[in-house]
């Protein structure tokens, strides 16, 4: 009974991951036209393929970062945060994204703090 | 094949996709800082004076109105009108039935924000701040309060100290110790009027210190300058859309 349990689970796992694959292999073409456009300064267009991304694989780190980054320079601050949150959600160890994360803070911060309207 | 080698595999299965090289690509960033404030319906922005306090070493009113008054000229688009700054501070002293005491004493007049309040009544009327509209065709107005104080502080700082190693070359390591250290504090308030209506539309409030050795001794004014150099990209951006460059990691 325990073989059978185990083999069932091999089975939905060994189906599973091709699939996953395909997805993570969909979004990273996503993003790396994104990189590859906003080299070039359309970062409208990145943005667009960087929300593509995520939308086909949550758990891609890398994506949400680049989308964090991509709303940064448009000016959307407050997406900003979320895409990098959620990038360091996903991925909380990795110094790129940390690093993008505390550039963009203390810009938001900055722009944030002691305003009384 | 057991149950368990299966397992494995089919986690292996899992787990390749996700391992690899991870690409970096560093690019260079313009984060554009949106201006808190709409000026586009201004053509003229006024730099009108400032309510001062805190150390008579300078006197901040004309030193912040001139200071603002030649950022303001190269970094928007409004024209800036070009007049000596008010004295707001004898405006209210006249209206509140005071007596300025003479300049000289030790103990500042007005050395915080709470020892000006009933001076900053003057933000509110807006009929005065019309009345300065109309004689300068209804510019933004931009005035406020500066209260620049000496100060000083004791504590223990960290400072680069050399010395030579043994193989006879020069390192250098971190040293703590307490000292003595003085220096200025800035503490300005920008309030933002409506020249056409004399209503107030904007404040915002910044603090900031610059601290020396307590032997060194630095002039009062090139500290006040130095401390403005921080807040003007602030004030600025309140005003006009700044961009901040900078560089960011894309992954892929």
């Amino acid at each position: 009974m325990r073989i059978h349990l185990s083999l069932v689970f091999a089975l939905v796992v060994g189906l599973a991951a091709p699939a996953y694959a395909d997805r993570r292999s969909d979004a990273k073409a996503q993003a790396e036209f994104g990189v590859t456009v906003a080299q070039r300064g359309l970062w409208k267009e990145a943005a667009m393929r960087w929300e593509r991304a995520t939308e086909i694989d949550p758990t891609y780190g890398a994506a949400w970062n680049n989308l964090g980054v991509g709303y940064e320079q448009l000016g959307r601050f407050d997406d900003a945060r979320r895409a990098y949150e959620k990038a360091l959600e996903v991925e909380p160890s990795n110094t790129y994204i940390r690093n993008n994360y505390d550039l963009f803070r203390e810009i938001y911060d900055r722009q944030n703090r002691r305003r009384d309207r | 094949m057991t149950a368990r080698t299966a397992a494995a595999i089919a986690s292996l299965a899992v787990a390749l996709p996700l391992a690899g090289c991870v690409s970096f690509y560093e690019v260079d960033v313009e984060t554009p800082i949106q201006a808190k404030i709409d000026t586009t319906s201004y053509q003229r922005v006024l730099v009108a004076g400032f309510l001062n306090g805190g150390s008579e070493a300078i006197d901040a009113n004309t030193e912040t109105a001139r200071l603002l008054r030649s950022q303001l000229r190269n970094r928007q688009e409004m024209r800036v009108v070009d007049v000596d700054a008010l004295p707001l501070v004898e405006e209210m002293d006249q209206r509140l039935g005071l007596t300025a005491p003479t300049r000289g004493g030790d103990t500042p007049r007005f050395s915080d924000v709470k020892a000006l309040e009933a001076h900053t009544a003057i933000f509110d009327d807006a009929e005065y701040w019309k009345k300065i509209g109309e004689e300068y065709q209804q510019p933004l107005i931009v005035t406020g309060t500066v209260i620049f104080n000496e100060v000083s502080r004791s504590g223990v700082v960290s400072r680069p100290q050399s010395f030579v190693n043994q193989q006879g070359l020069e390192e250098y390591r971190t040293v703590r110790e307490y000292t003595d250290m003085r220096g200025f504090a800035l503490s300005p308030t920008f309030v933002f009027i409506d020249g056409r209506t004399g209503a107030r539309l904007y404040s915002e409030s910044y603090h900031e210190e610059a601290l020396y050795p307590a032997g060194q001794n630095t002039p009062a004014l090139s500290s006040y300058f130095e401390l403005m150099d921080k807040v003007l990209p602030s004030f600025l951006n309140t005003l006009s859309t700044q961009k901040i460059r900078g560089t960011r990691v894309l992954l892929k």
